[in-house]
């Protein structure tokens, strides 16, 4: 395989991978407060690019993404407020049947409000044809601004728990939620805003990849299954340990098409999620010691 | 106790029996539809459905087929084959409906394609596949073109331009597999190699790796045989990494919807299609050219929406039965024979001429080869 080819395929990987990453992030930041995985988290990204597209066609691309970032935000403090809140100590695993239940409710009325079509946002630069040339290797301008948005994310997040009050409350509910509350902590308020949190970063994560992978009403549920499958890899909770698995995933299924039919893409991606849960359940980068403290 | 019940079950039988006698002269019509009006499928389901309640209001509005109304009972599969097969069941023992149309695809028609042949019932399909029809089978009928008639006309075009070392991608789906069989099969017999043939997942959201895997087997052209989006992303992938090769599409591709998707990449895409995409441009002379300007127009002022060649498909199905109870009543066999021997119907699909070997009824001419030019379709220039 020439020296191009094989870049080729790495830039394939990588536009996989950041697609993955930054669907897993949403993931993270839910299960860093409540212990929970969001099985809506693919819903919130379907609503973030069905939203704007439809806010795009009456006002400009920039705008319609603030707002529909904010509109997603406000449906997910919603579901959280109206299905959620009010449970006295729930059991993980009842919260995760809820929000299966919440994401089967949110993609039929999101089929009554856009019918089955599928959407997409304009490219952020560029169109459907233009790629940048670096050697001989192209890259489409969009898989670069998702690469860009995923790591402006990564980076925000990272500095909002390390630094700010808010963030920091965020993270003592994670840790020992009867703790937290006895600190002072208003935990309930602390996981409908994780849920706003993940709703927005689900939806900003929608508008970018949309003009790549295009947005139906049921769109949410496979970016969600492979951004799942990255938050595991990486290990659960930590958002840069997700964008390096996401573009490990990403490679690593791009190259088997080059081995062996592109049909087997899918089993491998699953073969390496049940690899790692049996042999190290904490994930390529968690900790085990914490991994063993959580809850689930 | 026991008696008295015999007899009112009795009773209730011969007064069953006895009802259609008595109003037989004008009895409903009540036809039967399965079509995936949700789902992945639902770009094929969703104008095949509102084409199907078009025609029948307006039937129903001159006075009916003969006198008789008609009765629409759609069923949505959303494109399950497991749907499918107990929607028929339903249609055949509990609506007993005078004929089905549909499914919308070759998976659900293939899965129901003994049902109705052992109930004696009439199917006039919407799928694309050959072997929908190839066994005949005594009462499956289908209106869209065979896909091998577009795999050889693509062949023939690949001929012209001189394209000899393809690459083939198709979809994991029904159609896709079909396709990839009529494509396999009939390349020897054009001088065609295929290079590389590869089956990607129907809901794929890139396929950079798949099209980098063509370039690097250097490629002539590249066949992509699936439905949206996949359709859609092929085109711009291959733009991308500058695959600067001739793609062809399957006839799938006639919804100007792709087009708007695929944007600047589905430039140049060249695909077989009947001629409803190109109606405008078809000379008053056509035969065809009158029943696919009145189609369209109806659909268009109606719906609000470009009419695509799915839902002429259901046009072509309704029609053909209306045609055949017109001719032979309200008798099952004798339409089903009637269908059989119709000759030179004009439908949206093509020129149909059945026959007890040919279910389908169309030939090679009724596609014609397209491309997209500005965004639009047009008959690709010789």
């Amino acid at each position: 395989m020439g020296f191009e080819l094989f870049f080729q395929y790495i830039v394939a990987g990588v536009t996989y991978g950041a697609i993955y990453a930054i669907v897993a992030i949403g993931f993270n930041i839910i299960y860093n407060t409540t212990g929970i995985i969001n099985f809506a988290q693919g819903e919130f990204v379907m609503l973030g690019g069905m939203t704007a597209f439809t806010l795009n066609t009456f006002m400009p691309l920039p705008l319609a993404i603030i707002f529909a970032v904010i509109i997603t935000m406000i449906v997910g403090a919603l579901i959280e407020m109206i299905f959620i809140r009010w449970l006295d100590n729930p059991s993980v695993l009842r919260m995760i049947i809820i929000t299966i239940g919440i994401s089967i409710l949110i993609r039929e009325v999101a089929l009554h409000v856009w019918d089955e079509t599928v959407r997409a946002l304009p490219y952020f630069t560029g169109n459907e044809i233009s790629s940048i040339a670096i050697g001989g290797v192209r890259i489409s301008p969009q898989v670069l601004w998702v690469i860009g948005v995923s790591s402006v994310i990564v980076v925000g997040l990272h500095f909002f728990f390390k630094l700010t009050s808010v963030g920091r409350q965020m993270r003592a509910c994670a840790d020992n939620r009867n703790a937290a509350r006895l600190c002072g902590v208003s935990t309930r308020n602390m996981v409908t805003f994780s849920f706003m949190l993940s709703a927005g970063i689900g939806a900003l994560a929608g508008c970018t990849v949309s003009p790549i992978t295009y947005v139906s009403y049921n769109s949410g549920t496979l970016l969600a299954i492979k951004g799942f499958t990255v938050a595991i890899l990486g290990g659960l909770g930590n958002s840069i340990a997700a964008v390096a698995a996401g573009l490990i995933l990403g490679i690593l299924e791009s190259f088997s098409i080059w081995v062996m039919p592109a049909a087997y893409k899918d089993a491998v991606s699953i073969a390496i999620l049940l690899l790692i849960l049996f042999v190290r359940p904490s994930g390529l980068f968690g900790s085990k010691e914490r991994f063993g403290l959580k809850e689930f | 106790m026991r008696k008295l019940r015999v007899l009112v079950i009795a009773l209730l039988a011969l007064a069953l029996i006895a009802t259609p006698a008595l109003a037989k002269k004008h009895k409903t019509i009540k036809v039967g539809a399965i079509l995936a009006v949700t789902g992945k499928a639902s770009f094929l389901g969703a104008p095949e459905s509102k084409t199907l309640q078009m025609l029948v209001d307006e039937i129903n509005a001159k006075g009916g087929i003969d006198g008789h109304k008609v009765e629409l009972v759609i069923k949505d599969s959303a494109g399950d084959p497991e749907k499918a097969i107990s929607f028929t069941k339903q249609l055949i023992e509990e609506d007993k409906v005078f004929a089905i149309i549909g499914p919308s695809t070759s998976g659900e028609t293939m899965k129901i394609k003994s049902i109705v042949e052992e109930a004696k019932m009439i199917l006039l399909s919407c799928a694309a596949a050959e072997v929908i029809v190839n066994p005949v089978a005594k009462y499956v009928f289908k209106t869209p073109q065979k896909d091998s008639f577009a795999v050889q006309k693509i062949f023939q075009q690949m001929n012209k331009m001189g394209i000899k070392k393809v690459g083939v991608v198709v979809g994991g789906t029904g159609f896709g597999k079909a396709g990839k069989a009529q494509i396999e099969k009939l390349a020897p017999e054009f001088g065609i190699e295929i290079l590389i043939s590869e089956v990607y997942a129907p809901n794929s959201t890139d396929l950079t790796a798949v099209v980098t895997k063509l370039k690097g087997a250097k490629v002539e052209g590249v066949i992509n045989w699936s439905i949206v989006p996949a359709q859609s992303i092929v085109a711009k992938n291959m733009a991308q990494i500058g695959l600067d090769v001739p793609l062809f599409q399957s006839h799938g591709f006639g919804n100007i919807k792709y087009v708007e998707a695929a944007g600047a990449a589905a430039e140049g895409i060249i695909f077989p299609a009947g001629r409803l995409l190109v109606a405008d441009t078809l000379s008053k002379k056509h035969p065809q050219q009158a029943v696919l300007a009145k189609y369209k127009k109806d659909y268009e002022s109606k719906f609000n929406e470009p009419a695509s060649t799915f839902g002429g498909h259901a046009y072509d199905a309704f029609m053909i039965l209306v045609k055949a109870i017109e001719k032979a009543g309200t008798d099952k066999e004798k339409v089903r024979d009637a269908i059989e021997n119709m000759k030179g119907f004009v439908g949206t699909g093509g020129v149909f001429n059945f026959s007890a070997e040919d279910h389908n009824g169309l030939d090679i001419n009724s596609f014609e080869m397209l491309t997209v030019k500005d965004g639009k379709f047009t008959l690709l220039k010789k």
